[in-house]
This record gives C-alpha cells, structure tokens and sequence, in this order.
C-alpha cells in the first residue's frame, strides 16, 4: 500500500515547496511510492485522515495555522518541520522583536503607512484569520519528528529524507545534509 | 621550559609547562571544537564549547584557559561532552536573532558551521527574541548586535593587536553586550582607528563590511595572524 503523503504550507514565501518540485524526475518515482492526500498542489480542502508523513512549510503566525496544525497531528503519524520557518520560525518571526502590540504595529506598516491607494487594514470576521502575537516554530506548538532546516532544503536534502522516511529507515540527517539559510 | 607528559583521548603526548589543554591538542592534531578562541590572542574561556573531560575533576573544564599539568588524563570526546556542546550552542542561538537567511555571515559563519558539525537541527529551546539594534554609524563597518554571541574576540583584538580599546562589554546577563567608547554610536568614536581587525575577527554577521548583503560577508584571518607573528617572531611572512 502505498504511504500517505501531505505537505501544508504555513507562514513561509513557499520556497520549501518549490525546493519540493525541485525534485524533478525523483517525483515520478515518488508518485509510484506514495499518495499525496493533501498539499498546496493538490486540490483538497479538508486535510484527511490517517496520514503517515506530512511535510510542514511555515512558522505559526496566525489562529488558522494553529487550528489547522493541532489538526495536522491528531491526524497524522510523522511530521516533518520542513525548511527554516518551520524549525526556527525565521524571517516571519521578526515581528516577535517588536514586542507586545507587534501584530498592531506590522499591520499598521504595511496596509496603511506604505499603501499607495486605499489603506485600511484587512477584515472579514471568519476569513482573515487574526494574527498570534507571537510568532512561533512548529516544534513550540506540536511534537515534532524530523527536522528539515534550510532556507529553502535543497531538493538533495529532502530526497534524502523522504526516501529514508520510505525505507523504513529512521531518518537521520547529518554533516552537510543540515544547512540554516 | 620543563616538558609535561599527559594523555589526550588515551594519546601519549608531551607540552611545555604553562600550555593550554587546547594548545596542546591542537600540537598533537587532535581537533577540539572551539568558538571564542582565535589564534594570535589570549583566550578567555567565554563561549564553554572547548569544554573537555578531566580524569579525577568532577566538572568539564575549558581546554582553552586549563593549563597542562603532569600526568593529567584528558578526554575530549564524550556523549556527555557532545550533550553540553549542543546544549550550548542551542542556547547562543535561542538567546539573540540568529536569522540565518538573512544574515551577512551565512554559509561563512562558525556558529553555522558548528551547528552542523554537532548535529543541530533545530533548537529545543524558546526563542528570546530580544530587540536588539543594528550600528551603521561608521563609515567602514556596521554592528548587528542581533547575531552576537558575547566571543569578545572584537574587544580582544582591538585591545590587545591594535591597542586602540575602542570595543568594550557593557551589561549583565541578558543584557550584556558590545559597545564602542563610552557606549556611544560606532561613528562618534574618538579612538577607533578604522583598522577593521574586529571585523575580521568576529565568527558570526556581527561584524560586517559596510555594503555586504546576504552571505557575502568573509574573513580573512590570514591578516591578524600575519600581526602577530611580526610582533612576536619579528618575522614579516604572510600565512599559507
């Protein structure tokens, strides 16, 4: 039976799923070996049941990400933190420098200070999620399996994790297989 | 000067008496990872990552600042040695803003390269995230007190192959950091001689060349060595 395979993309610019189609042709012999029941590139809403590995993108920015992320490990065996957002909450995290009122204060800058036409501050109770005050990696949040750092993981790296992951081998990276930035 | 006969990971070896642990190693090609130490200044034992076992001393001393002494059994390999190393340096990248995709010193940085050798995929503890400022004041060179680990190499060399003592430690604890004169901007200070030796002596992006973005921040440590041997071999050779 072939695995089950999600990735979900949190607060990050997408470069790690990116760095993911980088895979090239190691994507056609990894859709003989898993399913992807839910990832960015696939169409479907509502993340699924019984997921063996799902590849986390992103830090925890905002009340969606963290609904979705106690979601993501009830419902799945092995999460892997996958790029720099994920395991440090990197450049997202800045804000946190800011201190108490950082939500205020980035919304401030970026929808009213630099707006060129029409600035006002993005609402719509149910749909844009409030921000956290904090800026948090997944591994604050959840426990964490595998750590993938990178800004983004060259596809090398993750290759190497997934076809260990596949192997039943237990993942483990090492040397110049780990790269922050 | 007397020889002392000592064993380092069970390696027979001999070194001058007033040696450091790590002096000795370093002759006997055993490798101790190390952070604040640069060759050329006085050590100070301040970033704990040459932390090495002792036969008979309960606790794990710096190899850098440990003088050898007859007979002592040295081990610089252990899982409770790696555990502290680790420990530690997750510690240094919790307690400042150590973003790596945006820093000068990515790809260059010790920290960095540490961090790989022993393992460190992700840090187990909270993030500070303190707020820290950036000094563009000089002309030359910039500080990012968001990527400092405290080292003091910058004051170590400014003080001790310059002689100018314009960097200083300000603070305690947490805020314990960097400054230049009497805590002034970069800029304004009188007895900075513009030489760049902190520059290239610091490990990190701490210290940067003004203009460097993302990365392109490299040292050239061939320059302070290059300094001190004319000092104090009153040779003028460039190193290899």
């Amino acid at each position: 039976m072939k695995a089950r395979l999600a990735t979900v993309w949190f607060g990050g610019c997408s470069g790690c799923h990116m760095s993911f189609l980088d895979l090239d042709e190691f994507l056609l012999d990894l859709v003989d070996l898993v399913e992807i029941v839910y990832s960015p590139v696939v169409d479907m809403k509502d993340y699924p049941e019984n997921v063996d590995v799902c590849l986390i993108e992103g830090a925890i920015c905002n009340e969606d990400n963290l609904e979705l992320l106690h979601k993501i490990r009830q419902r799945t065996k092995v999460l892997v933190a996958f790029g720099d957002c994920a395991v440090t909450a990197n450049v997202p995290a800045m804000r946190n420098q800011l201190g108490p009122g950082n939500t205020e204060s980035v919304l401030q800058r970026a929808y009213i200070a630099n707006a060129q036409d029409n600035p006002c501050l993005p609402q719509a109770d149910g749909i844009v999620p409030p921000l956290l005050k904090r800026v948090m990696p997944v591994h604050e949040v959840v426990y964490v399996e595998h750590f993938l750092p990178g800004c983004p993981p060259p596809a090398a790296h993750i290759k190497a994790l997934v076809t260990q992951m596949l192997s039943g081998v237990e993942p483990k990276l090492e040397g110049k297989q780990i790269k922050f930035g | 000067m007397a020889a002392k006969t000592l064993s380092i990971d069970g390696k027979p070896i001999t070194a001058e008496e007033g040696a450091t642990v790590l002096q000795a190693a370093q002759e006997a090609g055993i490798k101790i990872p190390t952070l604040c130490h640069l060759d050329g200044i006085y050590d100070v034992g301040a970033c704990r990552l040459c932390l090495v076992e002792v036969a008979g001393v309960p606790k794990l001393l710096p190899a850098c600042t440990t003088k050898v002494a007859e007979g002592m059994e040295v081990k610089t390999t252990s899982e409770r040695l790696r555990k502290y190393r680790r420990m530690t340096l997750e510690l240094l990248f919790a307690e400042r803003n150590h973003v790596c995709s945006s820093c000068v010193a990515n790809g260059h940085c010790e920290l960095q390269t540490l961090g790989y050798s022993l393992g460190m995929d992700h840090v187990r503890y909270d993030y500070l995230f303190p707020k820290w400022a950036v000094d563009t004041t000089h002309r030359l060179f910039g500080m990012d007190h968001n990527r400092c680990i405290l080292c003091t190499r910058c004051v170590r060399v400014c003080w001790h192959i310059e002689g100018a003592g314009t960097k200083n430690v300000s603070g305690r604890g947490t805020k314990s950091h960097i400054i230049t004169d009497l805590n002034q901007p970069w800029g304004e200070s009188d007895s900075c001689t513009q030489c760049g030796k902190c520059v290239q002596a610091c490990p990190t992006g701490a210290l940067f060349h003004k203009g460097s973005t993302v990365g392109e921040m490299e040292r050239d440590r061939g320059k302070l060595e290059f300094i001190v041997t004319a000092r104090e071999k009153q040779q003028w050779i460039a190193a290899d």
